[in-house]
């Protein structure tokens, strides 16, 4: 795409009702990016409701269960840009019952908004859900206190929600620079687009304009290349004889032609003796890029192996220490096994041992001998075989892994290396 | 050669997905509809394993009320890239006995079309379907993952699908169960207009504007044709227009054009203020009709 804007995920989060999709829908509705044919959806659904307003998170809310019951159940993945920004935003359901699904939209994000009703103020969901963005480490967190028309937009009211939570902040891995308060009615549309004229005590930025001023540079982090192999690539024609390629997607850092490189799991060394892409040779491939890669010696690389520059080996254990988050109703115990899948590898998993359940509501940990469904806490495994991975407060990708269930072949759980 | 590969980052996930179908399922198939989406896919799977070849067919479930233009332009592609085509026809279904055809004023094959697809994924045992859908299109598609899996009867749980946690893809099914993969989950329809502009893809020629005998029904413009049933006093008239999205005749509605390049065609979805499946009738049926559809295997 000739497409020189940047590239923004966002997830929103927060406790059930608290206006996530209506947000969303106003977003939309106030940048115009909901056509015609869209609108006219929701004004002849909302008249069908009663309502005497639009409900925006008709928007959003695509299926029939969520429309006749007024929430979400799952992820909605929506798009829009700006003229300086494409935006990917994942809305996500409140519901406790749905938390797994609020995981997932928060686990390919940059950003979160977090949104608290402003009758309410800070309470469990809100707790869980930044928690959970703390645990992912989602860069930037937006906390919209919604619903101001309701409270006669008042500011008390706003600073109080804003104290209640900048004590969870201490309690958190974020720096209050992460952090960013936004007082909204995302129904009326006050600061979400718009400035509002009913809070004149608020000197911000609208939710818009704070998030057209992130970079992305302030949304990434560089770390070392991690090149893990997906399919061997093998023409076998007249042409390409003896070409045998890995193709896979680079994560973490750049890698050029000639760089000294490392096999896991053999630790054979060799060097890059070219980088591919499609029917163009490049000399450096930065990192996000699907290539494929030769290597200068006939070494054995086979799916799920990983190069990596010899000189930032990473971990390699058979016995793994991780956070995990239960996302399905098979509990997770003492003596579970399953299939682990980093990137694109598996092995088998024991669990040995679980340390604790931690409290989403960063008030510590409690002993307990298994995981349930929205169940997060600190897991002790033995593996059939090593893995190379990085901890994930360092790398997102080689830090993470999910555990599927060896009947159901179900995504049970989702792991971040300690 | 001192050129650096700067990525674009949804081709790159489109990629990664594609890669992922052909390491992890044993028959894979790509079903090609002609459309420009499926036509993008195309381009990526052949920029996934070059300089092998794609490692799957594609497969085209023929309606049998196709444009011609359509079914010309895939036999071309096929034939240019050295491509394996499967064809299953509805019409073969209809002969069968195991679907009814459609009657009267808003008939159409386009729900038939699933009958067709679950017999041809049974006949072939393919345990993964790549399509071109994308969430950006209509609000039930917005709820789907990348890897979707479908039970024996080509069902959507809609409400139980599995979590999708950062870039991994789990694909393990048992026996019976296929997946529907979408490597384009993530991209807009301008972003496929631009993606086929900045790589020159080759398009169907009904993708731009073009002289056509049409009538208008229901404030939409409908080819007139012997497939598409019109009534005495629907006036058949000729207009300039193009498609936006590619279905069959009975589920297309064209829009006014004079949009005959590229650039113009860019320029005119920028602009435009209806959505791509606006154009489309069979969405227009009921408010969940998408839903509906894919409940019952649709893709
Ligand atoms: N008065 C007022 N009502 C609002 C505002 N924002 C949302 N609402 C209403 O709050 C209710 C819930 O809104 P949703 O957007 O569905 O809430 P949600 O957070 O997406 O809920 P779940 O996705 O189910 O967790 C709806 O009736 C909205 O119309 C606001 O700013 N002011
Ligand atoms: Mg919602």
């Amino acid at each position: 795409m000739s497409d020189n804007r940047k590239l923004i995920k966002i997830a929103t989060a927060g406790s059930v009702d608290d206006g996530k999709s209506t947000l969303i829908g106003r977003l939309l509705y106030d940048t115009r990016s909901l056509t015609n044919d869209k609108l006219e959806a929701i004004e002849r659904n909302s008249k069908q409701k009663g309502f005497d307003f639009l409900d925006f998170s008709l928007a959003t809310d695509g299926l029939v269960a969520e429309r006749e019951q007024g929430i979400t159940i799952d992820v909605a993945h929506i798009y829009f840009s700006t003229e300086k920004t494409n935006y990917i935003i994942a809305d996500t359901p409140g519901h406790v019952e749905y938390t797994r699904n609020m995981v997932t939209g928060a686990s390919t994000s940059q950003v979160a908004i977090i949104l608290v009703d402003a009758r309410k103020g800070v309470i469990e969901q809100t707790y869980r859900h930044f928690f959970i963005n703390n645990l992912l480490r989602v860069n930037h967190v937006v906390v919209a206190i919604n619903k101001m028309d309701l409270v006669d937009f008042d500011e008390d009211t706003y600073l109080n929600i804003k104290g209640d939570f900048e004590a969870l902040i201490e309690k958190s891995n974020y720096s209050f620079e992460q952090v960013t308060f936004i007082p909204v009615s995302a129904l009326k549309g006050d600061n979400i687009a718009g400035k509002s004229e009913n809070m004149p005590w608020y000197v911000g930025n609208t939710l818009l304009d704070h998030m057209e001023v992130l970079e992305p540079q302030d949304l990434k982090e560089n770390t070392a290349a991690r090149f893990a192999v997906q399919y061997v690539i093998r023409p076998k024609t007249d042409q390409y004889h003896d070409f045998r390629g890995f193709s896979g997607k680079l994560h973490g850092g750049p890698f050029a032609v000639g760089d000294e490189v490392t096999v896991l799991p053999s630790f054979t060394k060799t060097r890059i003796k070219s980088i591919h892409f499609f029917d163009q040779t490049y000399e450096v491939a930065q990192p996000g890029s699907s290539v494929t890669i030769t290597l200068e010696n006939e070494v054995n690389v086979s799916r799920g192996d990983m190069l990596v520059k010899s000189t930032e080996l990473p971990q390699s254990a058979k016995e793994l220490s991780a956070i995990i988050c239960q996302v399905n109703h098979t509990s997770l115990q003492v003596g579970s096994k399953l299939i682990l899948q980093h990137g694109v590898n598996s092995v088998l998993a024991k669990v040995q041992s679980i340390e604790h359940l931690i409290q989403t509501d960063f008030s510590g940990e409690i002993p307990a001998d298994r995981l349930q469904l929205n169940d997060i806490g600190k897991v002790n495994f033995k593996l059939s075989k090593p893995i190379h991975y990085d901890p994930y407060t360092e790398n997102r990708d080689n830090g993470s892994f999910i555990l599927i269930n060896e009947g159901s072949l179900d995504t049970v759980s989702v792991g971040f290396i300690q | 050669m001192s050129n650096i590969l700067i990525p674009n980052p949804k081709e790159a996930e489109s990629i990664h997905i594609i890669r992922e179908v052909a390491a992890q399922f044993e028959r894979p198939v790509l079903l090609f509809s002609g459309g420009k989406d499926s036509i993008t896919l195309v381009r990526l799977a052949q920029k996934a394993f070059y300089p092998a070849r794609i490692p799957f067919p594609l497969l085209h479930v023929d309606t049998g009320h196709n444009f011609p233009e359509t079914i010309a332009f895939r036999d071309q592609l096929v034939e240019e890239l050295g491509l394996e085509l499967i064809v299953r026809k509805v019409q073969d279904s209809i002969d069968q006995g195991k679907v009814r055809e459609e009657k009267g004023r808003y008939s159409s094959r386009n729900t038939l079309q699933t009958t067709t697809l679950l017999d041809a994924i049974e006949e072939f045992k393919f345990d993964a379907c790549i399509g071109g859908a994308r969430r950006d299109e209509e609000k039930a598609r917005a709820k789907e993952r990348i890897f979707s899996v479908r039970d024996d009867f080509g069902q959507w749980d809609e409400k139980n699908q599995r979590p999708e946690l950062f870039d991994m893809l789990n694909g393990r099914i048992h026996q019976g169960q296929n997946v529907r993969v979408f490597p384009i989950s993530n991209w807009t329809e301008l972003d496929v207009w631009e993606y086929i502009k900045t790589e020159n893809i080759k398009i169907p020629s009904i993708y731009f504007a073009h002289k056509r005998e049409i009538f208008i029904r229901d404030g939409m413009i409908w080819t007139a044709n012997e497939h598409v049933y019109r009534e005495p006093h629907e006036e058949v008239l000729e207009e300039m227009v193009r498609f936006r999205t590619v279905g069959d005749m009975t589920c297309t509605a064209a829009v006014l054009s004079t949009a005959d390049t590229l650039e113009t065609v860019v320029e005119e979805i920028k602009s435009s203020t209806i959505s791509e499946r606006g154009a489309r009738i069979d969405d227009k049926r009921s408010e969940a009709a998408m839903e509906n559809r894919k409940k019952v295997g649709y893709f």
